[in-house]
């Protein structure tokens, strides 16, 4: 990377903004997996074996060392682990037969690598993933040996932007958002685990920006995470006013309180996107109205039995009572796709995310769902909270009708169902008509089945774009159904977090928003600025454009 | 020598349950432990991949053996460590 890598000045480079707000900084760039030299004879073969020994330790030391800043929890187990093969005897071993057989020390890594990664995608299910991380240790280890940068999050030492092609979880997750200003990835789509983690962190982020690879370390830009603009070689100056103008954002929108609404009082309510309890204590931190999508999978990963109902009622009575009162909108269970469960078994269906996932699994196993919901009432009665219940993976009203009916069959008064699905969008009079209290939009899944695009994929990025003209319209169709119907309608995916895209949504009928608790200020402010009647010319501006750039585009200079 | 023992935490020996296994193999260097299935290969207790490689679920049996100075202590504690239900342990600070 670093040979072709030249300094641009005084270049736009553009991508998709997926993490809101403006920083600026010096570039350092992610190393690049490195790639084998021609093969060297070997002279001195202990000295070779020394040299391959002494990467796998240095790999081994530098994980080691994240491990320890990372926070205790599955993030630091996965570093941990990864520190822990690099300093397997059986790498070891390997790289001594290929020493042996007459490689040099990178190809002997390299070799001793691949024989391990054979090994595990041979015995295949969990420990075929396991390979993708040799392959990452591999690349650290003749990284080291040839010189060049480790692939992995660089540590300038000052704050600056990161550049790189991708980011893998385990480098997003060890990501210092005091050192990391902003993110900006050359592949990547808006609903990646980049841009769900940069949100989170709230750092802004711009994916999907092609050349920003070409830009050298240590040159100088401005990122905008809600135009998706890069300004590259921009001078000290220009960078020291946008971090000054973040400074005052950040302290405004810290001071940020009270219930959503427009200009004119149209409240819309702002809700968080929870996984557990902890993040439950966000609610009243950030001020939002309550939950509107508590995701209960983080009891189900790792098990090979169905929790049970006492447990599940304790840990789903955690977070009731976390809430403090505040409504709170549980998820049944969301699992198989991209979020496989041991205990479900392999989902061996060739294409997953068309398969038997989220409500569909009651098919098959109905006590799952039944437990889920007898351990919610009881979590309800016991804290006494404002407890609804919705179903992933919604198609059909009679899907709806029959969760509904389960639901208060349970006791639960409130059900409701996601929409995900362009069917479910397109039936939804019919969803509400089958006895449903609410939908919940889930853009992240609506734009992956509409567009016909799989959400990782990067070179996709622009179908997955949640301002797609198309994916307004579904939406569009569920704030009208909502209407008629006078019920609610919310939208809990990425694009609920968007400040600009917020009030083209109110527009379109939608009546509540969730989003992570770092967004909810953002949005809260931005939804104040505008009058509802304002917001329904602006939804008919991004209805009208052509595209996610042109929808943008006329929704800003509406404003 | 040697012990049996059934694995007790909830994941089997994956994830961190394994991490903390290995490592504490690793500490009972000089002493070399191996870990099988009953009647399969040892292989070195001390090694992620062969241990992650035996695919252990809950309640898998294993075989732990060792032979020379230390080796009743070594796989006293690692028979220990393996029949604590390490997935329910709080992660350390």
């Amino acid at each position: 990377m670093g040979e072709r890598a030249t300094v641009l000045v005084g270049v736009a480079l553009s991508g998709v903004g997926v993490s809101p707000g403006s920083a600026g900084g010096p570039v350092y760039r992610k190393g690049d997996p490195p790639r084998l030299p021609a093969p060297v004879p070997v002279t001195d073969a202990a000295a070779e074996r020394g040299r391959a020994h002494d990467a796998l330790d240095a790999v081994a030391a530098e994980l080691t060392a994240r491990a320890r800043e990372c926070p205790p929890g599955h993030q630091r187990d996965i570093v941990d682990a990864l520190a822990l093969i690099a300093a397997d005897p059986l790498l070891a071993d390997g790289v001594d037969d290929a020493v042996a057989a007459g490689h040099d020390a990178p190809h002997a890594v390299d070799a001793a690598f691949a024989q391990q990664r054979e090994m595990l995608e041979s015995l295949g299910g969990m420990l075929a993933e396991r390979a993708a991380d040799l392959g990452d240790l591999r690349d650290r280890a003749v990284a080291w040996l040839l010189g060049v940068p480790m692939p992995g999050v660089p540590r300038p030492g000052v704050p600056y932007v990161l550049v790189a092609r991708d980011l893998a979880p385990v480098d997003t997750a060890a990501l210092d958002p005091h050192q990391v200003r902003a993110l900006v990835t050359d592949e990547g789509g808006p609903t990646s685990h980049t841009a769900i983690l940069a949100t989170a962190l709230g750092i802004p982020a711009v994916v999907a920006c092609r050349g920003v690879l070409d830009v050298a370390d240590g040159t100088l830009v401005v990122v905008d995470g809600d135009s998706g603009r890069v300004d590259v070689g921009v001078d000290e100056a220009a960078v020291a006013d946008v971090m000054a103008a973040a400074q005052r954002r950040a302290a405004r929108l810290a001071e940020s309180r009270g219930p959503g609404m427009t200009a004119d009082g149209h409240r819309v309510a702002l809700y968080l996107n929870i996984g557990s309890a902890a993040d439950a204590d966000a609610v009243a931190r950030v001020d939002a109205e309550g939950v509107g999508l508590f995701r209960t999978e983080f009891l189900f990963l790792d098990r090979t039995t169905a929790p049970t109902v006492d447990e599940q009622r304790e840990s789903y009575a955690a977070v009731f009572a976390a809430c403090g009162g505040r409504p709170v909108v549980v998820r049944t269970l969301d699992a198989g796709a991209d979020k496989p469960l041991p205990f479900l078994g392999p989902d061996t269906s060739p294409n997953p995310a068309l398969g038997v996932r989220g409500l569909r699994i009651d098919r098959l196993q109905p006590e799952i769902l039944d437990v889920q919901l007898d351990a919610m009432t009881r979590a309800a009665a016991s804290t006494g909270a404002d407890v609804r219940v919705m179903a992933p993976m919604v198609a059909t009203a009679a899907e709806a009708g029959a969760f509904a009916a389960r639901v208060r069959g349970h006791g639960l008064p409130v059900a409701g169902v996601m929409v995900e699905i362009p069917a479910a969008a397109l039936q939804a009079e019919r969803i509400f008509a089958a006895g449903v209290d609410f939908v919940s939009i889930g853009t992240n899944d609506l734009s992956q089945y509409t567009m016909a695009a799989d959400r990782q994929a990067g070179s996709l990025a622009d179908l997955l774009d949640a301002w797609q003209p198309a994916l307004l319209r579904l939406v569009g169709m569920c704030g009208d159904a909502g209407r008629a119907a006078g019920k609610p309608v919310g939208v809990c995916g990425e694009a609920a977090a968007d400040p600009l895209l917020a009030p083209v949504l109110v527009g379109l009928g939608v009546t509540s928003l969730s989003m992570s608790a770092v967004s909810v200020a953002a949005v809260r402010e931005a939804l104040a600025a505008v009058t509802l009647d304002e917001c329904r010319v602006l939804a008919a501006a991004a209805l009208a454009a052509a595209s996610p750039a042109d929808a943008r585009e006329a929704v800003r200079a509406a404003l | 020598m040697q012990r049996e023992v059934t694995v007790a935490s909830a994941s089997g020996l994956h994830a961190r349950p394994a991490a903390i296994f290995v490592r504490a193999a690793m500490a009972a260097a000089p002493v070399a432990v191996t870990i099988s299935r009953p009647g399969g290969r040892p292989l070195n207790a001390a090694s992620a991949l062969s241990v992650l490689s035996l695919g252990v679920e809950q309640g898998t049996t294993v075989v732990l053996a060792a032979d020379g100075d230390g080796a009743e202590a070594a796989l006293d504690r690692l028979a220990a460590l393996l029949e604590t239900d390490l997935d329910a342990e709080p992660a350390d600070g």
